[in-house]
């Protein structure tokens, strides 16, 4: 084993979290900062060869390789897991900026309720809660958070509209959310026909259009760091590319040029981290192969696992950090609370063409009508609800062929369907739904113990599955979906409908998986403190979307950005100063 | 060493320019009309097993009043190209056994790869392109739940609408067809004003849009 140098800090994974804490290290102290990532270095300019809707739309070309490593799934404890073979439900990414690359942009924050779930739904529905519900407060407040998210939100650039400035409720933002100290940074993207169309109809039904948040910059911006960015031009390579001219915030182009200066900080890639060296409570570095293939150690005197959730669980249940969870007695906390998102999206079929090539990952129109705790009146046994909105993302001409209203034709394929695809061929939207996940005793991540990476590691194991909950999240949400078509003079067909009935792993819904390393008030039920840190290892910190002890109902990058940067202020202003647990 | 396979065809079948009659018609002009025959190089399929493949695609994406079809737009050339690439080796699927059969929402779990089921395919479509197109369409309806007539299906419209640096899309008469105009760089100027009528301009390649040849992925030497 080759031996390295100490090190102040090295963080594993090289991607939004990891990048953000690094940036956030080397800018404010003089600490030695090392970060591995596993995948290749990018730069913008690899980008514009990138606008090809073959190899990254089809074939996933940003993604984690899964010929040396992917999950196994099954539906329940008693079932036996098989291995994730091909893309799938959710798409980890490599390579520098990871999944930060090919993300959307779309920049929700969570509801104030949402941090303190469990004593929320306990104050509402009392004790007629299931049993399973393994629902939790975050450790953290919305009051708290706000002032990290106002900076997650400079920092990537979020154009917007405020619809709760300081309490006071402005019309055209999102009047359900949380009070906003500051309004967005930028202001909404352009709007595309379709998307004028849906706030029209949704306005007409008294509901709350506003536009959707997203860090696809609607026009030049400088962010704090004094990084320039160009406004987004539309060209529709969005989600599932790196943008080409860094309108979309990508650790590749807001948190690199900044990292480029300091002296303290290098980046090593095409390094595997495969444990998280520790001994007596005390982390002691990470043990990696380097891009030679050759075992190396890296001491260091803090400790940051910062790779994509999953990852998180999966390095330190192979290094032996803590108590794996056992959902028969509920004891352990490593690997509970694994949450996805509840996707659901019905197609509308329009009779005028949308040019539905020109968007962007970000670009939309939403209602939180029935978000959060808003609307669920209704629909006695639902605990949460979610967004609904209408996206123009950019349609590649191959993934959008072929969508016809059911019964059009018998086949899909030949001269028949040919003429009907030619007849519908950019005259579809989508509406789609993105719900609260809540965490179940039943839901969780361990090893596997039969498929193992092309190390030989064994894989993460998911059992996973939808309740009736979800179900009934689903055909809340949809009913509105039906509505909102009808009201757009469109003929509306649920594209997923059978999605809930159990976890698909054949169909993405998101790339919003959550939970295995959470964060509490308490170490006997949660793996990491308020500030991220590891509740038994104090010199260990996990950071990203796997601290959710449930998933919100927007996308998780602001809320995981604005984790990360509170846990940069609790390493740099109060670790550093005077080491030992912060909570 | 393995003899190269070639797939031969009329020079003026590939490619063209579409035009619409007053009719509603699509009626594709030849981009060149001269006699002759062209021979594309063959990376994975024999010659025998291309024409297999081309008359198949051309079912699934006929040529018809509607416009051109997989034939024109080289499909075949598109799908032996993937299939001798890494995505035909599966470089990029998780192989490693135990391969044990699952529930539908688990996908694939079999060991073939995309090749190998195109190999074995293939051969239950003996005689195919001897036959008129009624009896084809029978042959191909009767499989048309396996994964290779799925694969094949599914790589058809690929091979009709991707970048034609993949081999397939001649002349760009995918993107003509559905009226693309091609990975474009901008449409700050249009986005928020063109309501309701189609934003239509002649197609360009990707190559063309960022002035340099591309290449995809099946053609790079290594897998990253």
């Amino acid at each position: 084993m080759q031996q390295l140098k100490p090190v102040d800090v090295v963080i594993a994974g090289g991607g939004f979290v990891g990048l953000t804490l690094a940036k956030e290290i080397t800018a404010r102290t003089s600490l030695s900062v090392v970060v591995l990532e596993r995948g290749q270095p990018r730069k913008m300019s690899d980008y514009a060869t990138g606008m090809d809707e073959l190899d990254y739309t089809m074939r996933f070309r940003m993604m984690q390789n899964l010929a040396e490593e992917t999950a196994t799934h099954r539906h329940s404890a008693r079932a036996s897991a098989v291995p994730i073979r091909q893309y799938g439900s959710f798409h980890p990414g490599t390579g520098v900026g990871g999944a930060g690359e090919h993300w959307a942009g779309i920049s929700y924050r969570f509801y104030p309720e949402a941090f303190r779930l469990a004593t929320f739904l306990r104050e509402k529905f009392g004790q007629g809660l299931s049993g399973d519900l393994n629902v939790q407060d975050w450790g953290v407040t919305y009051e708290a958070l706000e002032p990290y998210y106002w900076r997650a939100e400079q920092l990537i650039g979020v154009g917007g509209k405020a619809g709760n400035l300081q309490g006071k409720k402005i019309d055209g933002g999102n009047v359900f959310e949380g009070p906003r100290s500051h309004e967005y940074p930028n202001p909404p993207h352009k709007v595309t026909y379709v998307c004028s169309v849906f706030e029209k109809a949704a306005r007409d039904l008294g509901y709350h259009p506003y536009p959707v948040p997203t860090a696809t910059l609607s026009r030049a911006y400088t962010n704090p760091d004094g990084i320039l960015r160009s406004g987004c031009a539309y060209c529709g390579y969005c989600v599932r590319y790196g943008c080409m001219i860094g309108a979309k915030a990508q650790p590749t182009n807001i948190l690199m040029p900044v990292l480029a200066k300091h002296k303290n900080f290098s980046l090593r890639t095409g390094c595997s981290v495969r444990r998280v060296v520790h001994r007596d409570g005390k982390a002691e570095g990470v043990t990696y192969l380097d891009a030679d293939g050759v075992e190396t150690m890296q001491p260091a005197s803090i400790v940051i696992v910062a790779s994509w959730t999953l990852n998180n669980s999966r390095l330190l249940l192979l290094s032996k950090v803590g108590e794996p969870y056992d959902p028969a007695t509920g004891k352990g906390t490593l690997g509970r609370n694994l949450t996805h998102q509840v996707s659901q999206s019905t197609r509308v079929f329009l009779d005028k063409p949308l040019n539905a090539f020109m968007g962007a990952g970000g670009l939309g129109i939403g209602i939180s009508d029935f978000d959060g705790k808003e609307g669920l009146d209704a629909s006695p046994g639902v605990l949460r609800g979610g967004n609904i909105r209408l996206m123009s993302t950019g349609e590649g001409p191959i993934a959008s062929f072929g969508m016809i209203p059911p019964g059009e034709t018998q086949s899909d394929w030949g001269s028949d369907f040919k003429k009907a695809a030619l007849r519908w061929h950019d005259r579809v939207a989508s509406i789609s739904t993105e719900a609260e996940h809540m965490a179940y005793r039943q839901n969780f991540l361990d090893l596997d113990p039969t498929y193992t990476d092309n190390h030989g590691d064994p894989l993460i194991r998911m059992t996973l599955d939808w309740t009736e909950h979800e179900r009934a999240q689903g055909a809340m949400l949809t009913k509105v979906h039906a509505q909102l078509a009808k009201a757009m003079n469109g003929r509306a067909s649920p594209s997923n409908s059978r999605q809930l009935e159990r976890y698909t792993v054949t169909q993405y819904q998101s790339t919003h998986v959550n939970g295995g390393v959470i964060m509490g008030s308490s170490p006997d039920r949660s793996v990491v403190n308020p500030w991220l840190q590891h509740w038994q290892v104090p010199n260990l910190w996990v950071a990203g979307g796997s601290a959710f002890p449930q998933n919100g109902s927007g996308n998780p990058t602001l809320t995981i950005l604005a984790l990360t940067l509170r846990a940069a202020d609790g390493i740099i202003d109060r670790y550093v100063k005077r080491p030992g647990g912060l909570a | 060493m393995k003899r190269r396979e070639f797939l031969t065809m009329p020079v003026g079948s590939l490619g063209g320019v579409l035009l619409y009659t007053l009719a509603g018609e699509a009626v594709r002009l030849p981009a060149q009309t001269q006699a002759g025959e062209i021979r594309v190089p063959l990376r994975f399929f024999t010659a025998a097993e291309a024409r297999v493949v081309q008359a198949a695609c051309e079912r699934i994406f006929p040529h018809d009043a509607n416009g051109p079809g997989a034939t024109e737009a080289g499909v075949v050339i598109y799908i032996d190209r993937q299939l001798a690439g890494p995505y035909g080796s599966d470089k990029y699927r998780f192989t490693q056994g135990p391969f044990v059969d699952s529930v539908p929402e688990h996908g694939y779990q079999g060991k073939q790869s995309p090749g190998e089921i195109y190999r074995e395919g293939i051969k239950q479509l003996a005689n195919f392109t001897e036959l008129p197109a009624e009896q084809q369409d029978q042959r191909l309806r009767a499989m048309e739940t396996s994964m290779f007539f799925r694969m094949l299906r599914q790589h058809t419209i690929e091979g009709m609408f991707s970048d034609p640096m993949h081999g397939g899309n001649a002349n760009l008469i995918g993107w003509q067809l559905v009226g693309y105009p091609g990975p474009l760089m901008s449409y700050r100027d249009e986005i928020d004003k063109v309501h309701g009528e189609a934003w239509v301009r002649k197609p360009v390649s990707l190559a063309q849009v960022v002035g340099r040849p591309v290449s995809g992925w099946e053609d790079e030497k290594e897998p990253k």
